[in-house]
């Protein structure tokens, strides 16, 4: 079965490398992938948007119809994880293990006893090998205000430099993985509860809709930012510019709630109780 | 025929990597293994698509300021569509990643076991 996989391995590989014979030269400027629409976005996207950054106006603005799709994908993956994983009831795991925070012993709780112990010097941990690391909890509390300053940085000037909407939303995410990983799940969600990140990440792709359904409203196209600016008081050029920066936002909140709750619902098998 | 395909070097690696994702998917047994080869097989097409829009001696497609008013030089730029698609292709991949590791430990709780082949031996005696 492996032989036969590697030789079928092979000869697509050799097909698809003499069909490189008509595939233009690396680095061509006149190859055809760049002649048709692509001059046109780069030249027309100062005056026209306002937003130096033209893979940022072609996603938020040219193309922003695929780009809310896009959101509503990442939504969806969230929306089936939870329905896949999630489980309600409370039947608690086989054992769960407390640490005794001043000498380190390690005690177990058999299934037959219900309610969450809740002693003073003991702290919940979630299997046997988590260590007692003081410089790993002290250094990512420290460093996770910065991770999400840098992440609403990356979102705030996707205009201006290479960021925008889903890198600073998954760099957001990030921050409150790291918070999840380093201490433990209950932490995290103490912080940021379940119901809440699950709406946010709803509300994300609301903004991005909903800007386009302002548009609709106020007479002109589905997504036709220059439609807000008797709302925002500026010209066109620069309502197109503030109608990007507001979908970039909703994106950028979908994408970190999406990034949370696919966490959560995979590393505690949907029960919420212990990470990993 | 030859001098035709040796200088586009760039392709060989893309269809090296696309290759390794393949044999990943078909011939692995164990199901997380088949999710990583899917994962390679995406980068691979990232890769890919991201090549064919770069320009020699052209710098990333932000325009600077001191340009912004004057004509536009298509060449010093590169092209900025690929990027664009690329980047609905990596959300979409990480969306596909975690519907799949979910759909593995739905697998892993009903079966016990994440082979591929000893999964099939439990559906069939089933």
């Amino acid at each position: 079965m492996k032989r036969l996989a590697l030789i079928v391995v092979v000869l697509t590989g050799i097909l698809l490398i003499y069909a490189t014979v008509d595939f233009p030269p690396w680095g061509d400027p006149n190859s055809p992938a760049s002649r048709h629409v692509s001059p046109r976005y780069i030249k027309k996207s100062v005056e026209e948007t306002g937003v130096p950054n033209i893979v940022t106006a072609v996603l938020a603005d040219y193309r922003g119809y695929d780009t809310m799709f896009e959101t509503t994908v990442i939504f969806g993956a969230g929306v089936v994880c939870f329905f896949l994983l999630r489980v309600f009831k409370r039947r608690p795991r086989k054992e769960r293990l407390y640490r005794h925070l001043l000498t380190g012993l390690v005690i177990r709780v058999r299934e037959d006893m219900e309610e969450e112990l809740d002693l003073e010097e003991f702290e919940r941990i979630d299997t046997l090998w988590t260590p007692y690391d003081l410089i790993l909890k002290t250094v990512c509390r420290i460093m996770i205000p910065f991770i999400q300053l840098f992440a609403l940085y990356v979102i705030a000037h996707g205009h201006h430099s290479p960021g925008g909407g889903f890198q600073g939303g998954v760099i957001l995410g990030a921050s409150f993985i790291l918070l999840a990983i380093s201490h433990d799940l209950r932490s995290m969600l103490r912080r940021m509860k379940e119901k809440l990140h699950a709406i946010l990440c709803a509300v994300g792709v609301m903004i991005y809709a909903g800007v386009g359904a302002v548009c609709v409203l106020l007479g002109f196209n589905f997504l036709d930012y220059k439609a807000l600016s008797p709302l925002l008081h500026t010209t066109a050029v620069m309502a197109r510019s503030y109608g990007i920066f507001i979908v970039e936002v909703g994106v950028g909140i979908a994408v970190m709630a999406t990034m949370i709750w696919i966490y959560n619902n995979l590393s505690s098998e949907g029960r919420y109780d212990e990470g990993l | 025929m030859f001098e035709h395909i040796i200088p586009k070097y760039n392709y060989w690696i893309y269809i090296t990597l696309m290759m390794i994702g393949l044999y990943a998917m078909i011939s692995k047994n164990n199901l997380i293994k088949k999710i990583i080869g899917m994962n390679i097989f995406q980068t691979a097409i990232i890769l890919f698509y991201v090549s064919m829009g770069a320009k020699r001696g052209a710098t990333i497609p932000i325009i600077e300021h001191s340009q912004g008013h004057g004509i536009i030089d298509v060449t010093r730029y590169i092209n900025p569509l690929p990027h664009v698609l690329m980047l609905t292709a990596i959300v979409v991949s990480v969306a596909t990643l975690g519907v799949a590791l979910a759909l593995a430990v739905k697998v892993y709780k009903r079966y016990g076991t994440l082979e591929e082949d000893e999964i099939l031996k439990k559906i069939k005696e089933e």
